[in-house]
């Protein structure tokens, strides 16, 4: 009787106090969120309602930017080509990373060895592979124009990021080799996940290596897939700095990405207000596809 | 029967060959962009520009490219400390504000506590490049702009959902039982996360760690455009100075030396903590 008295009272004062002591404790991360997170946020909205210079002060032109924005073909054409490269490159990641996570997942020996191999350009910046790919494709002093010449591929030597299909194709060579390990290890994960008596069942029924894969592999690994093709997707919506590096947006300014034109705008010509429109553009992109991820792997959840 | 077993071993045999043959093109295919480089960077002057093909070899050991590196910016070091501050700086800052931030989170209730919590994880569904521009503008009126403390400060926030994230369910699984016997000793608050939990959520400390590492090492975007003058830069930043030529030509030998300078501290990271690496990766994508 007195034991629980004595054990019950002093968790109900710590509880009580509890409440602020708690708040003491996230506030730095609150904090931190409000200042560079919130509040940028919200000022994003306010700027864009405004022709914002970089000089002097800014002017309400109400929605004046977005008006701007869907009359401008400069915008639609980032948009087009951010379109394009994201699902070529996806197309492309998903081609070799879906092998390479059969390959890792068999038992056998050096297996962790590859997966680590396969692994390292994904720990590396994007802007460091970029660099040493650019190297690599310069036709002077790369790797790939005496290759290519000494394989009878080209007459001669050719500059690969010259034109925009070889300057396009290259650069979805280098996201490919420096992000399809990642996804490589997401898959494994799913594969992994399929208890391996299915699989047994499968085979002793007599279901060839592409029934199982069509029909057990695939549709149990649909969760997976789901979150590989959204951190692909929404990644390379982003994409920014190898078309910055590599090609700073040519040929003829056609690799401009949607993140490439904002900077442009923003940090080129100093429209900042212009620059707030775009990015409140980009925002509501990902917000909308972040809720199509979160219904797909629902989806997902509801028939595995 | 010996027949079919040996048989068996035949085509077992000839199995493995191909797939560490179809392993050793892989392999290559990952890594010799890394190993070409690596032997290209220690050339000497006269043969930077030359293509790193047909493969010779190192034909003579220098260090030639990194000493013209070195007449870029304020001198590579300078700038390597410049990444390596704002890195360090992200992950004790990280570190300290997601173990608070997951301890509460963890232990205590207090009003608003669901919302608080969505409301930084939420911040992962909006890009930051979205909000750089404003970032640009609050942080030059805080006196931050162009400052490294500001960039580490930004790269922290961005680190924060994932960190708190990870904090939390590090100290979710720690038994209470070990917090009362360790209060009754008398360890309190602070202490008590000092000295007696810190030490058992420490796989989940170096995890988060990792990764503001090497985000933080590896940002690009944000550094461009918050860093204005050339001795704040830091290395990815001044690795697109010396990538855009210098009087007409690019030295590429300085971009070789600048990105094995980047890549070696990444590679070292994965490969000494690649458990701690892969546990994160793992814990982010169920998430």
């Amino acid at each position: 009787m007195t034991t629980e008295i004595i054990s019950v009272s002093p968790k109900r004062r710590r509880r009580r106090r509890g409440g602020w002591r708690g708040l003491a404790y996230i506030a730095p991360a609150i904090a931190l969120v409000t200042v560079f997170f919130v509040l940028p946020l919200l000022f994003t909205v306010w700027m864009s309602l405004h022709r914002w210079p970089l000089m002097g002060s800014p002017r309400w032109i109400g929605i004046g930017n977005y008006t701007r924005m869907f009359n401008d073909p400069r915008f639609w054409t980032s948009l087009g080509f951010t379109a394009q490269y994201t699902l070529v490159v996806t197309i492309a990641i998903f081609a070799l990373a879906f092998p390479l996570a059969f390959f890792v997942d068999k038992p056998r020996r050096f297996v962790s060895g590859y997966r680590t191999i396969i692994f390292l350009p994904v720990v590396i910046g994007l802007a460091s592979a970029s660099l040493l790919w650019v190297w690599l494709a310069n036709v002077d002093s790369g790797l790939f124009s005496p290759v290519f010449e000494m394989l009878g591929l080209t007459q001669g030597r050719r500059n690969l990021l010259a034109t925009f299909d070889s300057a396009f194709l290259t650069i979805i060579v280098m996201v490919v080799w420096k992000v399809a390990g990642f996804t490589m290890i997401i898959l494994l994960t799913g594969l992994q996940g399929i208890p391996s008596e299915l699989t047994e069942a499968a085979r002793i029924d007599g279901a060839g290596a592409w029934q199982r894969f069509r029909h057990l592999t695939l549709p149990l690994m649909r969760r997976t897939m789901a979150l590989a093709l959204i951190l692909s997707v929404t990644g390379s919506i982003l994409a920014f700095d190898q078309f910055y590096i590599m090609t700073s947006g040519g040929p003829q300014n056609r690799m401009i990405s949607i993140v490439y034109y904002i900077f442009n705008q923003s940090f080129v010509s100093f429209n900042l207000g212009y620059g707030a429109a775009l990015s409140i553009a980009l925002l509501v992109i990902l917000v909308a596809l972040s809720i199509v991820q979160l219904w797909l792997l629902k989806v997902g959840e509801d028939r595995p | 029967m010996t027949g079919r077993t040996a048989l068996r071993a035949r085509r077992n045999a000839r199995r493995a060959t191909s797939y560490h043959v179809a392993g050793a093109a892989i392999v290559v295919f990952f890594l010799a962009p890394f190993a070409i480089m690596l032997m290209s960077s220690f050339r000497p002057r006269s043969e930077t520009a030359l293509p790193p093909w047909p493969l010779t070899g190192i034909s003579q050991f220098s260090v030639d490219a990194y000493r013209t590196l070195d007449t870029f910016g304020a001198g590579i070091w300078h700038h390597m400390f410049n990444s390596l501050i704002v890195s360090v700086a992200t992950v004790v800052l990280t570190v300290a504000i997601s173990l608070l931030a997951g301890y509460g989170f963890s232990r205590y209730r207090f009003p608003f506590k669901n919302v608080l919590f969505i409301l930084i994880i939420a911040t992962l569904m909006i890009p930051f490049q979205s909000i750089l521009t404003p970032l640009f503008i609050i942080l030059s009126r805080l006196g931050l702009n162009n400052s490294l403390l500001g960039l580490t400060l930004v790269y922290v926030t961005l680190q924060l959902p994932f960190s708190v994230f990870m904090m939390r369910n590090a100290f979710d699984a720690v038994p209470k039982e070990i917090e009362e016997a360790a209060r009754i000793d008398g360890a309190r608050d602070l202490g008590l996360l000092a000295r007696v939990l810190f030490p058992l959520v420490l796989p989940g400390v170096v995890t988060v760690a990792i990764f503001a590492f090497l985000n933080a090492w590896n940002e690009f975007f944000a550094a461009l455009v918050l860093l204005s003058s050339n001795e704040k830069f830091t290395l990815p930043v001044l690795m697109t100075a010396v990538r855009s030529s210098r009087m007409g030509a690019i030295d590429w030998g300085a971009v070789q030396a600048g990105v094995v300078v980047m890549v070696i501290p990444c590679l070292l990271v994965f490969l000494l903590l690649q458990r701690f690496y892969m546990r994160g990766l793992m814990a982010g994508a169920v998430k």
